[in-house]
């Protein structure tokens, strides 16, 4: 049986908003039948038509499917349209407490259920995923990958870069790509290699000189935005002592303090300041 | 919440009866039936009552029946011994709906220079002879086919089937594990070599298996290193289970022909009365000959997890043919197999009863289900256009 959430449970036994909107402004349609799961979103905007004032959906799938839809059509209420295109299928999960990994097919489908409504309120091509069974085409461009699913190539990047995948494994637990006759695999495969290739490049293109005190800024930032929050999900924290040239020295606190593995919390720390500041910057643990 | 549990061809209750019966083989009869002291001995006897018990249902001798620790290694032991019996043949006949432990065994061994053929299904899940009759050669090692699809209940003419294999000189398995227990079976009067079958399906503890081997029968043994059931299966006997299988066997033996009657009566008015109460269902199988305690039936435009998660909130325990509940994305291989629409192949649900099964529990669901299905229509999208074309 799934380990599902309290919440993800509660939203599937009492779902909200179920129903359609006959005078909505704007529709959103994904999946089939054969998928084995399908959303269709409404949406009704206010007089200037910028906020979104109802939602409502119907669904056809699994428990997390009704669920993620529920929470979808509560999270964009009261939302601009541009404030509901920033809702992404990690936070939609996120709202219902997580969805096991084989179920983030379903929190993508409400996301992408979004993007489709609005992109056909406001008239522009619908952004590019397809589920279209019957036929090659794929609307909005892009290459068919995954015949099985009607999946593109740009919808596929798309996901694995917003949520960061490496596997193929992964690929099929977020779009299903890959999880019928799997013969889609390679491709999905490459597809990985071709995103993270791209994410090496724009890495490598950030700023190489910084000034001392540029450093120091970026150093302090990344410690509080990046580090810390991380940190405190395991009751840990840490304090900035000091920044040598490239040395930055911390000094762990509560939990992770006498952390029998702040080893590793150290090099977290320093693998998240490579990447995000500098890549020389070495961090020392001192005791203060 | 009392459960109401309708899956028994995932796995069945002990019967008390049976764990009384291997209750004194832990903490006080313990000792290994091969050793030469009277300790051993006394489970040595038990042993070989459980042995001829379970003969005694097959129609079989007791010296046929190899304990196994489960029907999963019982399919694999039967596979790779036809194959080294036959070395110099490199053809497998099996179905496309046969359980993993078949299935994934034969797809692997292709990649191994194999020749393996899947015999196809019907709309309704039955085998055509004719398709094996042409598929069967002198290369052919082995024709495993199951005796009752587990999803469906669908009864394959394995009779038929074994006697075809027999006269181009290939061996005969099935994997019998739904079959076992719920209708007759009798190995004296058989073509059938070998024969799987799994203790807690039957009402037995999980963890063993039999693997009935026809005397005269070649057989090379999967575990080696030892000489327990005659040198085809290496390792010290798990003595209280399979003097529980033991015990199960005769139970089945004895309950099996009123109970037979008295479960297909309950299937058949739980069919009835769910098509007459549920518009647009089809039931995967229903015009071929089944076993009498299972119910597949699809219903349209609603997603299986949701019907299981809403029937578990009520206490009742099915299973799913659909893709969401086992973690895979397709529905079952055996109703793509028979060609189920997609309409419906995401929306089927298995009921198996057992004896155990009660009128009341038939009742709670006959009362539930309609309920249900029609509030997830009126959530799915297609269930709304359905609706409102009625
Ligand atoms: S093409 Fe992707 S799973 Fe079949």
């Amino acid at each position: 049986m799934w380990d599902y959430t309290d919440k993800v449970k509660e939203h599937f036994l009492n779902p909200r908003n179920v129903g359609e909107i006959v005078d909505a402004d704007a529709v959103g349609e994904v999946g089939s039948l054969a998928c084995g799961d399908a959303l269709k979103l409404f949406l009704k905007l206010d007089e200037s038509k910028e906020r979104i004032v109802d939602a409502k959906f119907q669904t056809f799938g699994c428990g997390s499917a009704i669920a993620s839809s529920s929470a979808l059509t509560e999270m964009v209420k009261g939302k601009t349209l541009e404030e509901a295109l920033k809702i992404t299928n990690q936070e939609i999960a996120d709202f219902l407490g997580g969805l096991p990994e084989e179920k983030m097919h379903c929190s993508v489908m409400g996301q992408e259920a979004l993007e489709v409504a609005i992109a056909k309120y406001r008239g522009v091509e619908a952004p590019v995923h397809g589920h279209d069974h019957d036929h090659d085409h794929v609307e909005g461009g892009g290459q068919l990958v995954c015949k099985c699913f009607g999946l593109t190539d740009v919808f596929l990047k798309k996901v694995i870069q917003s949520n960061k995948l490496t596997t193929a494994e992964q690929v099929t637990h977020f779009t299903k790509a890959g999880g019928a006759c799997g013969g889609c695999i390679p491709k999905i495969k490459e597809l990985i290699s071709e995103v993270l290739g791209e994410e090496k490049k724009a890495a490598q293109e950030k700023p190489v000189k910084l000034t001392n005190m540029r450093k120091m800024q970026l150093i302090q930032e990344v410690l509080e935005n990046e580090v810390r929050p991380q940190l405190w999900a395991d009751g840990g924290d840490l304090e900035l002592i000091d920044i040598d040239g490239a040395t930055v020295q911390v000094a762990f606190r509560k939990a992770c303090a006498g952390c029998a593995s702040s080893g590793y919390t150290a090099k977290f720390v320093e693998q998240k300041l490579r990447e995000l500041v500098s890549n020389d910057i070495v961090v020392q643990e001192v005791q203060g | 919440m009392k459960e109401i549990y309708l899956d028994n061809n995932a796995t069945t209750k002990v019967d008390e009866r049976v764990f009384e019966e291997m209750r004194p083989y832990f903490c006080e009869l313990y000792g290994n039936p091969s050793s030469m002291h009277f300790f051993g001995g006394q489970v040595q006897k038990k042993v070989d009552e459980a042995r001829s018990r379970v003969a005694a249902l097959l129609g079989a001798l007791p010296d046929e029946i190899v304990f196994t620790a489960c029907g999963t290694e019982s399919d694999n032991a039967a596979i790779r011994s036809a194959l080294e019996v036959f070395p110099e043949k490199r053809h497998i006949i099996t179905s496309r709906i046969e359980h993993p432990a078949v299935l994934t065994q034969c797809r692997n061994l292709t990649k191994r220079g194999y020749r393996v053929t899947e015999l196809n299904v019907d709309s309704e899940g039955r085998l055509d002879l004719e398709e094996l009759k042409r598929a069967i050669d002198n290369d052919t090692a082995l024709v495993t086919l199951m005796y009752a699809n587990n999803e469906t209940g669908v009864i394959f003419p394995i009779e038929e089937a074994a006697k075809i294999a027999k006269e181009h000189g290939a061996l005969f398995h099935t994997d019998a594990v739904q079959a076992v227990g719920k209708i007759p079976l009798n190995m004296a009067e058989s073509s059938i070599d070998m024969l799987s079958l799994s203790g807690h399906k039957l009402h037995a503890p999980k963890g063993i298996g039999v693997l009935y081997v026809r005397r005269g029968t070649p057989f090379r043994p999967l575990l080696v290193g030892g000489h327990q059931e005659r040198g085809r299966r290496a390792g010290t006997e798990n003595t209280a289970s399979l003097i529980a299988l033991g015990k199960a066997c005769e139970l089945a033996h004895v309950h099996m022909e009123e109970e037979r009657v008295r479960v297909r009566e309950m299937r058949d008015r739980l069919q009835r009365e769910l098509t007459a109460l549920i518009p647009n269902t089809r039931i995967n199988g229903g015009g071929a000959d089944r076993l009498p305690n299972t119910l597949s039936i699809a219903m349209e435009f609603v997603e299986g997890e949701g019907i299981l998660l809403l029937l578990s909130e009520k206490g009742i325990c099915a299973s799913s043919g659909s893709a969401c509940t086992s973690g895979s994305l397709e529905p079952s291989h055996v109703l793509r197999a028979m060609g189920v629409p997609f309409t419906c192949a995401h929306g089927s649900i298995r009921f198996s009863l057992s004896r155990f099964t009660t009128e009341e529990e038939i009742d709670t669901v006959i009362r539930e289900l309609p309920p249900i299905i029609k509030r997830l229509r009126d959530m799915s999208p297609f269930g709304r256009e359905f609706l409102a074309k009625q």
